[in-house]
């Protein structure tokens, strides 16, 4: 019930990710989902990709930090509301995020949300227990 | 202006023999008192009696802050502790500071030859003194603390920092002597600009700035923005804090070593040969009169020249020129002096930290501002936004408790800090003195 993310950390000048972003295609690694969190002088790339092991070997050679985490993905109904109901959830059980993000699935009608939790076994339980479709990695690599 | 016109005009033959006999009574002292010293001078097989001429000084082993590091943090004391009246201590390489003692003698020379460094600026005891070098372990505001009493004028403990208040104070209490570091008394003179004050309408007529390098550029500015006439002074706390050489009011070209209590020499840092007047080298200095911690021809690392040339103000003291560099790789930062060797003892002692460091120093306005890059390895890496802002704050937390100076922290990746030859560079110093 877990996905693998990776995660590169990016000092805050141009270039940095058109760089990860280059090392990755020439490794022909296909990303399935994003996010950036950046501060003022470094940002941490977060990547859920086809393959990780490639990904990661690929740019720790081009010289980047790379860090490796597992995360929760969800699906969400693609309408008003499915985003907030999870969150409903989660809240109810006292259970923090520490960030999140999401993609939209070309064909069908769900969403996936990536969720990182400290506790990711007792999110994982709750989220289960209240009905809510969590999606293993190799799904998600391959979506 | 002179404090003691006898000592500071003795004729050379005159200051030479003054010398000889108080290095000779300094070595027999130290060589009874300090195992060091005595080991040192044993290591030549040398007694104190064999001294029979200042250049027989030049036999005697060096003593560097490695050695005062070792003999931490009393062992370099020539006297009991029952004697001793003061500790200061500077900020060491590794974490512990160098600590110098002093007997009630050693404050009376130090509070006289202070008074001579406030004298040569003009300064009278019908004078108000505006200190605002920090006090505390730091030598540099007790130090012209007692010189400025014993001089007989009005000394303004002022300290360090609240430089709003501080301006207050220069423009209510109208003091006339200003005595801080060079880059603070450019900061002074912004702080009051904005503040709208001219330093045209305060009373200053001099200033005696020191524990920092400077350079001409900077007099210029600081005599034009502070209206008032800005000398160089020069100690360390190793030797007996500021008040080891001053500059005159009436050349300003170079600073009079008080050679009645310190013989000066220079040498190549490399080879250790002492190298005659004129040539720049490695300032080394013997203390001759000091009780509780004599130095004998400790390398200060400072890099400059002598100059015995007659100067107009009637010393017959040799002058040092500006301190130019160092032959170490230390930084001096708002006063405070900072070793690379520092840092890294404060990143290799938080967990998942390489020392792959450098520091790049900036002059942002008139004060010095520090930057610690820090490349960011697998271990110390997070990809919570959070854990890597709360690192950047631990470094920075630890670098101010043990350097006492305050630092920015940068992450940044792994083998971007440049590198020569495969040696890490660390340090940038952007400042333009």
């Amino acid at each position: 019930m877990r996905v693998e993310q990776i995660s590169v950390f990016l000092e805050n000048k141009a270039g940095r990710l058109a760089e990860v972003a280059r090392i990755l295609s020439e490794a022909g690694v296909n990303i399935r989902a994003l996010s950036l969190a950046d501060t003022s002088d470094f940002g941490i790339l977060r990547l859920i990709v086809n393959d990780n092991a490639k990904a990661k070997e690929t740019l720790k050679q081009n010289g980047f930090t790379v860090g490796r985490t597992d995360v929760v993905a969800v699906e969400v109904e693609d309408r008003p509301g499915g985003l907030h109901k999870i969150l409903e959830i989660l809240r109810k059980s006292g259970i923090n995020v520490e960030y999140m993000y999401a993609f939209v699935q070309q064909s069908g009608n769900h969403a996936v949300l990536i969720f990182r939790f400290d506790h990711l076994d007792e999110a994982v339980k709750v989220l289960t227990e209240n009905g809510v479709t969590v999606i293993n990695g190799s799904k998600v690599y391959s979506m | 202006m002179m404090y003691n016109i006898e000592f500071e005009t003795l004729p050379r033959e005159a200051l030479e023999a003054i010398q000889l006999r108080r290095l000779q009574t300094t070595l027999q002292r130290v060589y009874a008192t300090v195992p060091f010293y005595r080991r040192q001078l044993d290591l030549v097989g040398l007694k104190p009696s064999d001294v029979k001429s200042l250049t027989d000084l030049r036999r005697i082993p060096f003593t560097t802050k490695q050695d005062l590091r070792d003999n931490y943090p009393f062992a370099m004391f020539a006297v009991p502790m029952e004697s001793v009246v003061r500790i200061h201590a500077s900020s060491g390489t590794t974490g512990k500071p160098t600590v110098v003692g002093y007997t009630a003698r050693d404050i009376q020379t130090w509070a006289e030859l202070m008074a001579r460094s406030l004298a040569s600026a003009g300064a009278t005891a019908g004078d108000i003194i505006h200190n605002a070098y920090g006090y505390g372990l730091f030598t540099g505001g007790l130090g012209v603390h007692y010189g400025a009493e014993r001089l007989g004028a009005s000394v303004i403990p002022i300290s360090g920092g609240n430089t709003k208040r501080q301006i207050m104070i220069m423009k209510d209490f109208g003091p006339t002597i200003l005595t801080c570091t060079p880059s603070y008394a450019l900061h002074l003179a912004e702080v009051a600009a904005e503040a709208g004050i001219d330093f045209k309408d305060l009373k200053f007529k001099a200033g005696i700035f020191g524990a920092e390098p400077w350079s001409e550029r900077m007099r210029h500015e600081i005599e034009q923005k502070l209206h008032l006439d800005a000398l160089d002074i020069y100690g360390l706390s190793e030797v007996i804090g500021p008040g080891v050489s001053v500059e005159c009011l009436e050349a300003k070209s170079g600073l009079h070593i008080f050679e009645d209590h310190f013989i000066p020499e220079i040498i190549n840092p490399d080879t250790g040969a002492v190298l005659p007047y004129g040539e720049t080298g490695e300032l080394v200095f013997t203390s001759i009169t000091k009780e509780a911690f004599p130095v004998i021809r400790y390398r200060t690392r400072d890099i400059t020249s002598l100059n015995p040339e007659p100067c107009r103000c009637g010393r017959t003291h040799v002058r040092m020129n500006r301190v130019s560099g160092r032959s170490d790789d230390m930084l001096i930062i708002r006063g405070v002096n900072v070793f690379p060797s520092q840092i890294e003892s404060v990143l290799m002692e938080i967990e998942g930290v390489e020392p792959h460091y450098q520091l790049v120093v900036d002059r942002e306005g008139t004060l010095d501002n520090l930057t610690v890059m820090v490349e960011v390895g697998e271990q110390a890496f997070s990809d919570q936004v959070k854990k890597l802002q709360t690192l950047e704050r631990l470094i920075s937390k630890n670098i101010k408790e043990l350097l006492g100076v305050s630092a920015k922290v940068k992450l940044v990746e792994p083998k971007t800090i440049a590198r020569s030859e495969g040696k890490a560079v660390r340090v940038i110093d952007k400042r333009k003195l």
